[in-house]
């Protein structure tokens, strides 16, 4: 007898298998390895989460019912993608060039981005998918159960709920370790998806292990079993065919706009050209699937005892004939069927939860817009990992609540035609330029409330939610509103006439409110983008830049995209447009770019509304209401030349305004130069001149008094020393003549021999030192030393903060050493970061010492060292980044 | 003369893609109505009971059509080139055709 | 003699030179070290002289200045403008805007005693 301490113990070995798996292909993908990690057969096996507890155990009692029935819920999807051609290429080319991040995204940005139509398509799929999670925790808690009743050494076990609850707790947190490890959804989650394909594998094997044993080790070959099969109850063709093609249907529609099937299918896609393989592998998949699932019916209906749960012959004939190590590999089988789906429904949920419903409430309580304190990343990701418990929660809340009752086996096709109601709304979104926000509302909305009444509330029973009478004469006595037989058509087998109802219903009401109404200008943009989405090489033009400000984009980045990848974006769009440093003009390519990446971190409504706040809202312009309401290509293209060049003028006229301003301003400082140099020369002479006066002249002097004044002509000599020495050091550097002592040296060296040498290890200033200072370079140690002292010294005089703290960070990227030398005072005003690197720019009025030239100083030297120093904009304090190349440090360690 | 022959031989090799295409669009079409076609068949309780199939042959027709648009499937998607027919700009059903 | 001299300055050791020369030859002298008060300075201790540094914290001496003549009572206090930057056109500045006499760095001492016990005539 198998004993429920083994299936325990093989039960957690394959969940740690899971991990290592999910954890192995994580690493792979940080390490850039991924190209394995997604062939197109882990993505086609990836799909098969289609196939859930709910069809690997429930196949079998359906077909035990029903006859070949079961067949619909594969024949749709198989349709679906042999047809990949039609829709789903063109929702997956839709999702990569709109990043978009769930099926809720993509409603509610093909209808002009939409709140309202992202939070009801996510209501609509917690609705409909919670009752699915249920299900799933109900089939392994029924299978462990039939386990248990076998082993005849530990009591039954009295309180399944338990099974239930660690099961939804270890799904928790497996889909909160993989599933929110990355934000930007464009990274996707290769541990879960390189996990579930591990199971997908199992399932596939499970089943069809079972299926062989059933045919040849019972059935005696396929001859004796197909004469078995004509033989049983199941012996004659009995389909009704309402039900064949409206669930044929359904499970097509469902396969597109189940939650977890578009993460899948659209989101974690990585190469459209997968699509080719998965078009026939993934049929072929549903096709072994479904082999066997008559023979492994009858067979059990024949040899187990009348009133044996049909659903669970997978598991229990097995068990029965003694093969415990099959009926093992049987439970893996649906244990891998339930953990794959309840793990890629609850992140696909979360994602949509997080973006459609907490991130926009968080925003609206934002006023300020997204300057204001706080790591928005953080917020998503937590909003997303509570968003996860929370749906399991629902899950196994609901299952406690329905008490595992056989009600819950009807769920899953309640489940279909639920989610199956963004179908409308979806394919008019893709196919049907003039499909609107107000259609798609209000064809959602009728739908979803033909499917509560005549589906989803009827399901708990009679009495519980709907009482009986109600059932049989209607609400109120209206016998056209009864939920079996609306506008009084009676005799339409209830799930079938649900589905006809909630479906004809919403399409009509969403094309006939599309017809009648009209769309914004977003909304039409939107809709030309999805529906000619092979043939745009441009992308959507929405920004007139301009009004944004760059560095206020750059902080809002950088709280999404975290701070490496914002600047990293930023430097590369300004690099561009030919800028140096970090702040790209806002061009409406730029901010379009901008807008995409936060898409794919926290939807596209809510990126959209984030940077609205930030340029002003004013996404549309005159020119682009015309290219909408002239549709002929030409006008389009001719309007949208004109528009580029018109913009390409006024940004060159800009850049122009900007390079004459800096020249203005170069001539007034070269002008200030000599009065500067003749004040710095002056004031250490008036000293001196005027005390070497006086020890000449006054003879009677005590000698406390000489010693003092002599000391003070020294000081003054020395300043005077320095003064020269760096006019000196800078003349040299900027002519290029110095000689660079290059040795190697390690960078926590250079840094203790600057923070000795300024003393800040005992000041005011406190510091933080934090990254790879053991990094060895091969530079010129005492020059580098030259400039972090220099910029040690600017944070001890300008930090103007009430308790001065510098932070020193090391990291090396793309084979750069970057060194950010961050303080927590006011920063450099914008309008003087380009300034502050030329001789004697001292920022505000004066007074600090120094003659103004050590940032000058610094920029030739790494000039020299073959790095950079750049103003980093955006950091709270002044924050400059040494910059550089670290390819030789490698070579000479 | 080599520059004419060379574009009539991309004329054709566009054309067998478009059409490759067509028959893609049309394979789901073709496969719906294959496996609706057993709705026809006479059933439990309709039709003499002599001649109600038994479920051994619809099993084989119906996994036989499958196996045949899996096969299909199969050769349709690895000769068709996407990028081809995009370039072409006419594979977009929405522009009719 | 018994008159007081104000210094506006704020190099300490150049304020320290001129107290020292100036106290030597009996004057009586203050300091005050930054430009964003010196006008109220000068009201509160009522000197009879003011040397005044062009480059200073807060406010150039100019401006301060312009404020001391704009000012009835101190219209004709005596003014000795001291400056680091020695040009022709700080110079005419200092006297377009009513400076009793300009002086560039480094100066010698007997100079500035000179031009001191010139512009207060007991």
């Amino acid at each position: 007898m198998a004993s429920l301490n083994l299936l325990v113990f093989v039960c957690l070995g394959y969940v740690a298998v899971l991990f290592l798996v999910a954890f192995g292909a994580e690493r792979a993908a940080m390490r850039g390895q991924a190209a394995w990690l997604r062939s197109p057969m882990v993505y086609t096996l990836s799909l098969s989460i289609y196939c859930t507890a709910w069809t690997f155990y429930g196949a079998v009692g359906y077909a035990a019912r029903s006859g070949m029935e079961y067949l619909t819920i594969y024949i749709g999807p198989s349709l679906m993608m042999i047809g990949w051609f039609w829709a789903v290429r063109k929702l997956v080319r839709i999702g990569r060039s709109q990043n978009i991040t769930s099926i809720a995204d993509l409603i509610s940005s093909r209808y002009g981005k939409s709140t309202l139509l992202g939070v009801l398509v996510t209501g609509l799929a917690v609705v409909g998918t919670t009752p699915y999670i249920a299900l799933q925790l109900q089939s392994v808690t029924l299978s462990v159960a039939s386990f248990s009743v076998a082993d005849a050494t530990v009591r039954p076990l009295d309180d399944q709920n338990s099974t239930a609850l660690w099961v939804a707790v270890g799904l928790a947190f497996f889909t909160v370790l993989f599933g929110t490890r990355n934000l930007d959804a464009n990274e996707r989650h290769h541990g879960v998806v390189m996990a579930i394909a591990v199971e997908a594998v199992v399932k596939l094997f499970a089943l069809l292990a079972v299926g062989v044993f059933v045919v040849w080790g019972i059935g005696g070959g396929i001859g004796a079993t197909m004469d078995r099969i004509d033989a049983s109850s199941l012996g004659d063709w009995q389909v009704q065919p309402d039900r064949w093609m409206a669930l044929s249907a359904l499970s097509a529609a469902a396969f597109l706009c189940l939650p977890r099937m578009f993460q899948v299918l659209v989101v974690e896609n990585e190469d459209e050209r997968h699509l080719r393989t998965a078009a026939w592998a993934f049929p072929l998949y549903l096709l072994a699937m479904s082999l066997f699932v008559v023979p492994i019916a009858v067979v059990g209906l024949d040899l187990m005892p009348a009133g044996t749960n049909p659903d669970l012959f997978v598991l229990s004939v097995p068990l029965a004939e003694g093969r415990n190590g099959l009926a093992l590999l049987s439970f893996l089988g649906g244990f891998s069927s339930a953990t794959s789906m309840v793990i890629v429904a609850s992140i696909a949920l979360s994602t949509m939860v997080s973006n459609h419903i907490v991130m926009p409430i968080w925003l609206s309580r934002q006023q300020a817009g997204a300057m204001v304190s706080g790591d928005v990343r953080n917020i998503v990701i937590l909003s997303r990992r509570f968003s996860i418990v929370g749906v399991l929660a629902l899950g196994y809340l609901y299952y406690r609540i329905s008490g595992g009752s056989t009600a819950l086996a009807a769920i899953g096709l309640i489940s279909f035609s639920g989610v199956a109601q963004f179908l409308p709304a979806l394919i008019g979104g893709i196919f049907w330029r003039g499909a609107n926000r107000v259609g798609a509302l209000a064809g959602l909305v009728t739908g979803g409330l033909v499917w509560l009444w005549c589906l989803f509330l009827p399901s708990f029973g009679p009495d519980v939610v709907i009482p009986a009478g109600t059932m049989a004469e209607g609400p109120f006595g209206m016998g056209w509103l009864k939920p079996y037989a609306l506008f009084g058509i009676p005799g339409l087998d209830p799930l079938v006439h649900g589905v006809f109802w909630s479906l004809s219903l919403n399409a009509l009401v969403f094309v006939t409110a599309s017809v009648f109404t009209f769309p914004t200008p977003l909304e039409r943009l939107q809709g030309a983008q999805f529906v000619n989405v092979f043939d745009h090489t441009a992308p959507t033009r929405g920004w007139s830049g301009g009004m944004a400000q760059s560095e206020d984009l750059m902080i809002m980045a950088q709280r999404i995209l975290g701070a490496t990848e914002a600047q990293d974006l930023f430097r590369r769009a300004a690099l561009d447009q030919g800028l140096e440093g970090y702040l790209p003009e806002p061009t409406p390519a730029f901010l379009l770019q901008l807008e995409r990446e936060l898409a794919g971190s926290v939807g596209a409504a809510t990126a959209h509304a984030m940077i609205a706040q930030i340029t002003g809202g004013a996404n549309i312009s005159v020119e682009d209401l015309l290219a909408v309401a002239d549709e002929t290509a030409q006008i389009m293209e001719h309007s949208s030349q004109l528009e580029a060049k018109s913009a390409e003028l006024t940004r060159t006229a800009r850049q122009l305004r900007t390079a004459n301003e800096k020249l203005t301003a170069l001539s007034v400082q070269k002008d200030a130069f000599l009065s500067q140099i003749s004040h710095e020369l002056r004031t250490p002479m008036t000293s001196i001149r005027a005390f070497s006066e006086i020890l000449r002249d006054a003879e009677d002097l005590e000698g406390e008094a000489k010693a003092k004044y002599a000391g003070i002509i020294h000081g003054e000599a020395i300043r005077l020393t320095r003064l020269l020495d760096d006019l000196l050091d800078l003349s040299v550097l900027e002519n290029g003549q110095v000689r660079m002592n290059i040795a190697p040296g390690r960078l926590s060296d250079f840094l203790d021999h600057a923070v000795a040498a300024t003393g800040a290890d005992r000041g005011k200033l406190r510091l933080h030192r934090e990254g790879r200072e053991d990094t060895v370079l091969v530079t010129d140690g005492d020059r580098l030393a030259q400039v972090f002292i220099n910029l040690i010294a600017n944070a001890q005089k300008y930090c103007d903060a009430p308790e001065p703290t510098l932070t020193i960070g090391a990291r090396a990227v793309d084979g750069l050493l970057m060194i950010d030398f961050v303080d927590n005072g006011t920063g450099v005003a914008p309008d003087q970061q380009d300034m502050i690197f030329e001789k004697f720019a001292r920022v505000g009025e004066q007074q600090a010492g120094g003659a103004g030239l050590g940032l000058a100083i610094c920029r030739e030297i790494m000039a020299r060292l073959g790095g950079s120093i750049t103003y980093l904009p955006g950091q709270q304090g002044a924050a400059f980044r040494v910059t550089l190349p670290l390819r030789d440090a490698m070579a000479a360690q | 003369m080599s520059d004419l022959r060379n574009r009539l031989f991309l004329g054709r090799g566009s054309y067998r893609q478009r059409r490759l295409a067509d028959a893609a669009r049309l394979m789901p079409i073709l496969g719906g109505v294959l496996l609706m076609l057993p709705l026809l068949w006479p059933r439990q309780g309709i039709g003499e009971a002599s001649e109600v199939p038994p479920t051994s042959s619809a099993m084989i027709y119906i996994f036989g059509v499958w196996v045949a648009l899996v096969l299909a499937s199969l050769y349709l998607s690895h000769n068709l080139d996407p990028t081809e027919t995009e370039a072409r700009g006419d594979d977009d059903p929405s522009r009719g055709g | 003699m018994d008159k007081t001299v104000l210094v506006i300055e704020d190099e300490p050791n150049i304020i320290e030179a001129i107290s020292f020369i100036l106290s030597r030859d009996g004057w009586r002298v203050a300091t005050h070290s930054n430009g964003v008060d010196a006008v109220s300075a000068v009201g509160a201790r009522k000197p009879d002289l003011v040397i005044l540094d062009v480059m200073l914290p807060g406010r150039s001496g100019y401006d301060i200045l312009r404020d001391l003549r704009a000012a009835t009572e101190t219209a004709d206090l005596p003014v000795l403008m001291l400056t680091a930057r020695g040009q022709t056109k700080d110079r005419e500045m200092a006297e377009s805007l009513g400076a009793s006499r300009f002086m560039a760095k480094p100066f010698s001492n007997s100079e500035v005693l000179e031009a001191v016990r010139d512009l207060v005539r007991p």
